[in-house]
């Protein structure tokens, strides 16, 4: 039974990742799980410098789902090369480092100094977190920038490229179709969903930043809808993700067109989530008859 | 980087019945967990009956004995209320034991004065038990019912002295109004130990300042994690000339007061 699965020049053992901002640096969580089992570990965005992040509270529960606005808090490049890199580096599995800026300029300067380091798996360049002014989704929601962005990382690395989408367009399929053409290796189907919640007892918003991302269960659909539409407008692979809690789901995904998945919301509530789902994947294939993972791939029947 | 060793593992419960009004003890046989757990270290509970409300719920644990702990909680909410309904038997998910706890006095070491407000006093209690030098206990409620677990602080011989707000039981007032009095009395190799809502915490962050005697704060943020991966725990802790925001989670709960950038908190 094969689940391996290319994304551009990088290999994954099997399909299941998870996703950025979700499993910190790795180190974290491996006190509970054997990383060493995932398709690959994805760390949480990293731009030039430290970042503080938002003010509290920066999440809250909604039904099924999980409202955050955490504001990509974080150690910058030198920081998480020394804090980070030394167990990461050691893994047997590839690290993808989730990256952004607040130019151009800084997200290619981010992207030169990983292409540096050495041993990175791969670079997930966000274009789409909700909760910063400026960098984040407005590259993930103007074509124009999103090619430029994508472009300049081309140029700045030779490292795989995934280019994480925001849902929130009218239609995806124009901005898959210009990170593909401008480099991308691979898209990664969605991030969160801008929202909001109000305490009405106060009348306050219950986040700090007044509004964040949804994730979790409550988003899913919304995410296989964008993978298939997406699915349809390029030929490079799509990592899916958005909701998943179980195998079940993660296979829809690939039904839908996605090559991988990751694992988002679920690692906060079940940290085993993501090597539950490989264990499904595998009993779904063997009570199928399927032989490689990839034949999953595109499959959902949409003809008469 | 980090210090404590955790494990995540499904528990069975052996008791969960009322205390006082809502509030309720919870006994879960951990047999690995139990050995490890470190006074002010708390349990990361999923509620697995829950569907729609996804995340864990974290607790301070309260007692460790042979192969169980306990929480105390108070059933306000999704989680806790769910929680009151499980019975003896039924099972639960648990990541335990989790945080930064406090410093355990010892021998020839400082005399501790804890503080406690509601269920903060469940936090207290391994700390009370596996001190060297006893001490006293100032714990505050609104109400009678408030207060939780007296007897068995006082069968550990410490000397405790209960506020309510109303006054319905012990002295009427806030639970700092006491320990200010203890501590015009005597401040000389004291130190200060407390949990309990923020705004108690503040209050004694300031009267540890105020008498110059050491204090350790059990921090209380709404969490999401529990491990340190989400930041959704943060509160602003000084370093160098700065602040930076760090985990409740994971550097804390814990943190000695002069760490906590009070300006910057709500």
């Amino acid at each position: 039974m094969n689940l391996s699965v290319q994304l551009g020049k990088l290999t994954l053992q099997n399909p299941v990742m998870v996703a950025s901002g979700t499993f910190g640096y790795g180190v974290e969580y491996s006190q509970l799980l054997d990383l060493n089992q995932l398709g690959a570990v994805v760390v949480k965005g990293i731009r030039l410098g430290p970042v503080r992040g938002n003010s509290t509270p920066r999440t809250v529960e909604v039904a099924s789902g999980l409202i955050n606005a955490i504001g990509l808090q974080g150690p910058g490049v030198d920081g998480f090369i020394k804090k980070y890199w030394p167990f990461l580096k050691e893994l047997k599995v590839p690290t993808i480092i989730n990256i952004w800026g607040t130019t151009v300029d800084e997200y290619a300067e981010v992207a030169r100094r990983f292409d540096a380091l050495g041993g990175v798996g791969a670079l997930e360049l966000n274009v789409s977190c909700p909760n910063i002014k400026e960098g984040g989704s407005q590259f993930g929601t103007d074509v124009k920038l999103l090619s430029q962005v994508v472009a300049a990382c081309r140029t700045a690395t030779t490292l795989p490229l995934i280019t994480k989408m925001s849902p929130n367009v009218v239609s995806i399929a124009p901005y898959a179709k210009a990170a593909e053409d401008a480099g991308s290796d691979a898209l990664a189907v969605t991030n969160s969903y801008p929202a909001m919640a109000i305490d009405i007892e106060t009348r306050r918003p219950k986040l700090a930043n007044i509004t964040g991302g949804l994730t979790g269960p409550c988003i899913k659909p919304i995410a296989i809808k964008l993978v298939w539409e997406a699915a349809q407008a390029v030929k490079i692979p799509i990592i899916g993700m958005g909701g998943i809690q179980n195998a079940a789901d993660a296979i829809e995904f690939m039904m839908a067109g996605a090559t991988a998945v990751a694992v988002g919301t679920a690692n906060f509530y079940e940290p085993q989530t993501a090597l539950q789902v490989i264990a499904g994947v595998r009993e779904f294939m063997q009570r199928k008859k399927i032989q490689d993972v990839r034949e999953l791939v595109g499959t959902v029947e949409v003809g008469d | 980087m980090l210090n404590c060793q955790m494990l995540e593992q499904p528990v069975q419960i052996i008791s969960n019945e009322r205390d006082t009004d809502l509030y309720f003890r919870l006994v879960v046989r951990a047999p690995q967990i139990a050995p490890l757990v470190q006074p002010g270290q708390f349990a990361h509970i999923r509620v697995l009956p829950m569907k729609d409300a996804l995340l864990r719920r974290p607790f301070s644990i309260y007692q460790v004995a042979n192969d169980t702990f306990s929480i105390l909680y108070k059933a306000v909410g999704k989680g806790t209320e769910m929680l009151a309904r499980m019975r003896p038997g039924e099972e639960l998910s648990v990541i335990a034991p989790l945080g930064h706890g406090f410093t355990v006095p010892q021998p020839g070491g400082e005399t501790p004065l804890l503080v406690a407000g509601g269920y903060g006093m469940a936090a207290m209690y391994l700390l009370a038990q596996r001190s060297a030098q006893k001490g006293i206990v100032f714990v505050g409620g609104r109400r009678r019912v408030d207060i939780l677990c007296e007897e068995e602080f006082r069968a550990l011989g410490w000397d405790v002295r209960v506020t309510t707000e109303d006054g319905t039981h012990g002295e009427k007032g806030l639970v700092t109004q006491p320990l200010i009095a203890e501590l015009k009395r005597n401040t000389t190799g004291r130190k200060l130990f407390a949990c309990g809502p923020t705004p108690m915490l503040k209050a004694v962050g300031k009267i540890a300042e105020e008498f110059s005697v050491p204090a350790e704060l059990s921090m209380d943020e709404h969490m999401c994690c529990g491990v340190g991966v989400c930041l959704t725990c943060v509160i602003p802790i000084k370093v160098g000339d700065g602040w930076e925001y760090q985990r409740t989670c994971t550097e804390g709960p814990v943190f000695d007061v002069r760490q906590i950038a009070w300006e910057v908190a709500k």
